[in-house]
Order: C-alpha cells, then structure tokens, then sequence
C-alpha cells in the first residue's frame, strides 16, 4: 500500500521531473561552454584581433579544451583558508544559477515547473547566488577575496532593489506573476506591443541591473582583476573556479532568458505576419536570448570598469527613483483609458 | 494530507529546529549567520508545503536574499571575540528561557481556544482561479488597509531615525560634486594648441 503510493505519487513524477531538468540543463552547460568562445571571438573581433582560432576548425573546439584543462587542473586549498566553506563556496554559487532555470517558459506550456509564482521565484533564486561569492571570499582567508565579496555583497542589495521594483512594474502591467501568462499577455501584431515599449524605464533598468547582478563588466568590481586580482576567486584553481566560471555564465543566460520573457514578447515572432510566424516560438525565444547575450559581451567590450562609489550611486540615486516614479505613471495610466497602451 | 507531504513536513520541522540551535551554539558567528539562512530556508519550504507559496518565496527574497548578506557583510567584518561573546551566555540563559516559555504560552492559548480545524486550512484550499498572491494584496490593501500603512509608517521612521543617527557634516573631507563632473565638457579639461611654425 505504502509502497503503491510510493510509486504513484513519487517516483513516476521525479523521473519525469528529471528527464525535463535534463533537457534544459545539458543544453545550457553547453550553452555556457559556446558562451565563453563567443565572447572571446566578439571581443577579439571588436579589438581586431582574431581570437582562439587553433583548436579545432576555426577554434570551435577551444571550450572544450578548456573544460578538460580545468577538470585535471589540481584543486589547491589555501592552508589557513576555512577548509569546509571554502570547498562548499562554488557549489553555493553554482546550485541558484541552474535552480532559476526551473520557471523559465521556453514557449506555450514549456517550463520545468509552470509555477503561479514564477516571478517572485526567479528573483528570490537569483538572489542566492551572492552567498557563494560572499562565502569564497571569507573562507580563502584573503584580503583580496575579502574585498571582492564585501564588494559583492554590497552591490548585490543595491541593485536586487531596481530590480525587484523592475519587475513589480511588470506584474502591473501583466497582471499575474506565472512567467507564462506575462508572455501571453504581451500577445499581439507585433514587437510594438510588447511590455518594452510602455516599460521601457523598467526594460533598461532590469537589463542594466541584471548586468550589475551577473558582476559583468562594467560592473565586475568583484573580481576587479586590476585592483583586486581576481576578487573573491583569487584563491580558486581546477573545478572550483570552473563552478564560478560555469555560474556566472549561467547567470548571463538567464538574464537574457528572462529578459527576453518579460519584456521583448518570449517566444512571439517581431511581426505576426507569414513568414516570421513560420518559424517555432523556441527559435524566436532563442534568437532574442542571444542578442541580448551579445549585448552583454558588447558592454564588455566598450566600458570601462565603473569605480566603485560611482556604482552606488547609480543603484540608489538613479535606478530606484527612476523606477518609483514609473510605477507611479504605469499605476496612474492602468486606472485611466491609457490602461490599453500598457496592457 | 498525502504521505510525501508528511514526510517533507517532518524533515524540513527537523532542520528548522536543529539549526536553530546550532544558530545560537555555534563557536564562530559567520557559521551562526549562516545556520540561520538555513533556518530561513526550512521556514520556506514549510510555507510552500501548505500551498503559501507568497509567504514562502517572500521570506525567502527579503530575508534570505537581502536582510542575511547585510548581516554576514557585518559579521564579517567585525572582530568578534569569541570568548567575551561566549561570557554572558549562562549569566542571560534564565532571561532567554522566560521570554521563551512566554513564546510557548502565548502560541498554546491560540491553539487552545481557536479550532484546531480552522487554523489546519492549507492556503490552497482557496477558491479555484485565485492565487494567494492576489488574495493577500486584497485584504492588505482594502480590510487591513490602517494597519499595512501605519506598519509603513513606522519603518520610515526608522529608516530616518538611523539616518538621522549616522550623519555628520565633515567639513575636512574631500568629496566629489557629482553634478559637477558630469556636467564636465571635453572643452573645459582641455585645450588645443596649434603647434605648427608660423608660416612665412
């Protein structure tokens, strides 16, 4: 009896759980091996170099080289670093960037879990991710490391709150908080309707956090690798740095899913007409998540590293009363007939 | 309730209770902080077993995600001697277990004189159609509406009372105008000089 139930209600659902997570998770480890090529070959491009272009034809094969070099690499454990912790650090950070990928809507109906509260999830798991930064850098035992999670810490309750208000004003507007629902409810003729357009201060602000979020360039004073060396990962070789690597990327990915979900229409075509909507909603999906990745390497490669108070500045004194005050506007035009601009 | 539920409920009350504990046992308070986002995280995941997934991710996001950096970003950063930390504990140990007694009749008389029936409700057991999000928003913002903004009120007190406790005009140090800086144009930091002989 107990074992009927057992097998009805447990392990018949955790299989199929476990074949979804694997379908999306292997292609974004690959996706994240592929991320990091890409980046050095768009940024080579933009500097008028050629990037890696010796293994395999044209370089394509770098990733993987690289992977095999991390995993035979020896993991070294700083003598008075914090054995436990500082072994546990990666993990912390690596967990949360896969986690988040569990509410994500590849298209109609295509989630991990379709959960009702799939926006306050995904904000609430990306969030987690800065205790493997902040444990890495207290566990090695470093000033360096020290400096890069205190930084870390400091910058992610800057910008969690931009963000958090970003997305508040996206539920407005949609609604509902079920990822899915908010695609849907940006359905309609074309890229103008969707949330970018009446959003666009939430749209800007959500990206530019998200960039903050994923310590990217040019908001990477965590590892600072001029000033600080490498931040919170000083102390890291082999698998444990890869876990960071592996994370951070992983991050980048997700902002630009979610980004693309809530506010460029997910899995809907540009313009509704006969030849865009040949195309299946996944590539649609697909194709906008890897604009704004090369956004992200762009960034990259035209900023410099903002100085450190001049990023406070921008999280508090900009980004949190520019969102406020759009809030403001988004309430004020849903109880008025401007409610059909933005829903 | 169905079996699976049951267990989980166990195991997650099980780690709750043990780190809690360990929150106010452990020898270094880094791992204190941190047993404590793991209390915060079982409190979590019992708020989504019964279908209060709005309580449990919020908890999660406020707690968890901002308010637990905060306090390891301190704790971290602080020295903190162990031993003179460790000194008061058996000298407030009396005060501690009052003022707990006092948590565990205050929470047996709600029990005792509200049915146990009524309170056992899981928050799905709402209408269909209705998600606890939209029905906690609705009885904060129409039936608890004073309440909600009266809290609202007090926490801005705070926030302007540490403000107001932690500012002070210090003339001496060197501060950037930042007004200043962007407003900056490329023609005031530099000039062109023509470098050329004159021609003759």
């Amino acid at each position: 009896m107990v074992l009927q139930t057992l097998e009805q209600q447990v392990w018949w659902p955790a299989l199929w759980s476990l074949l979804k997570i694997v379908v999306v998770l292997v292609p974004l480890l690959l996706g994240v091996a592929y991320l990091t090529f890409a980046e050095r070959k768009v940024i080579g491009y933009i500097q008028i170099r050629l990037g890696p272009n010796r293994v395999g034809y044209r370089g394509l094969l770098q990733p993987i080289a690289d992977a095999i070099k991390l995993m035979f690499k020896e993991v070294v454990v700083p003598s008075n670093a914090n054995r436990f912790l500082f072994l546990a650090a990666p993990v912390l950070a690596f967990v949360p960037a896969m986690l988040v990928w569990a509410a994500v809507p590849f298209g109609p109906g295509m989630a991990i879990s379709n959960m009702n509260a799939g926006l306050l999830y995904v904000l609430a798991v990306a969030g987690l991710g800065v205790y493997g930064i902040i444990v890495a850098g207290w566990a090695s035992n470093s000033k360096y490391a020290f400096l890069g999670a205190m930084r870390a810490a400091a910058q992610l309750v800057a910008y969690e709150i931009a963000m958090g208000f970003a997305l508040v004003g996206v539920l407005m507007a949609a609604q509902t908080l079920n990822l899915t629902r908010i695609v849907e409810a940006q359905a309609g003729s074309g890229f103008w309707s969707w949330y970018w357009l009446p959003l666009f201060p939430f749209f800007l602000v959500y990206f530019i956090s998200g960039v903050a979020e994923t310590n990217r360039a040019p908001f990477d004073v965590a590892e600072g690798e001029s000033e600080i060396v490498a931040g919170f990962h000083v102390e890291y070789s082999g698998m444990g740095f890869a876990l960071f690597f592996l994370a951070e990327y992983a991050n980048m990915i997700f902002v630009s899913a979610l980004t693309t979900v809530l506010f460029l229409g997910g899995w809907y075509p540009p313009i509704s007409i006969a030849p865009f909507t040949w195309i299946p909603g996944l590539v649609w999906l697909l194709l906008k998540t890897a604009f704004l990745l090369y956004v992200f390497l762009w960034i990259r490669a035209t900023f410099p590293r903002y100085r450190y108070d001049q990023i406070m500045r921008l999280g508090w004194k900009v980004f949190i009363p520019v969102t406020l005050v759009w809030i403001v506007v988004i309430g004020v035009a849903l109880e008025t007939p401007l409610r059909s601009l933005v829903r | 309730m169905p079996l699976m539920t049951t267990v989980l409920f166990y195991v997650f009350s099980a780690i709750l209770l043990g780190s809690s504990v360990l929150v106010i046992t452990a020898r270094n308070p880094v791992y204190s902080a941190l047993y404590l986002v793991l209390a915060f995280f079982s409190a979590a995941a019992l708020f989504l077993l019964v279908g209060a997934e709005f309580l449990g991710l919020i908890l999660v996001l406020v707690y968890v995600g901002a308010v637990m950096v905060l306090f390891l970003f301190v704790v971290m950063m602080l020295d903190i001697n162990l031993a003179q930390l460790r000194e008061g504990f058996l000298r407030y140990l009396p005060l501690g277990l009052a003022v707990a007694l006092l948590g565990v009749l205050e929470l047996s008389a709600v029990f005792w004189t509200a049915p146990l029936g009524r309170l056992g409700i899981p928050a799905s057991s709402l209408p269909k159609g209705t998600s606890n999000t939209r029905a906690l928003g609705t009885l904060l913002y129409t039936h608890y509406l004073y309440p909600f903004e009266i809290a609202g009120v007090i926490l801005l007190v705070a926030i302007i009372a540490a403000i107001a406790l932690t500012l002070r005009r210090r003339p001496e140090t060197r501060s950037q105008a930042i007004g200043e800086q962007v407003a900056v144009r490329a023609g005031d930091r530099l000039r062109l000089v023509d470098l050329r002989e004159p021609q003759k």
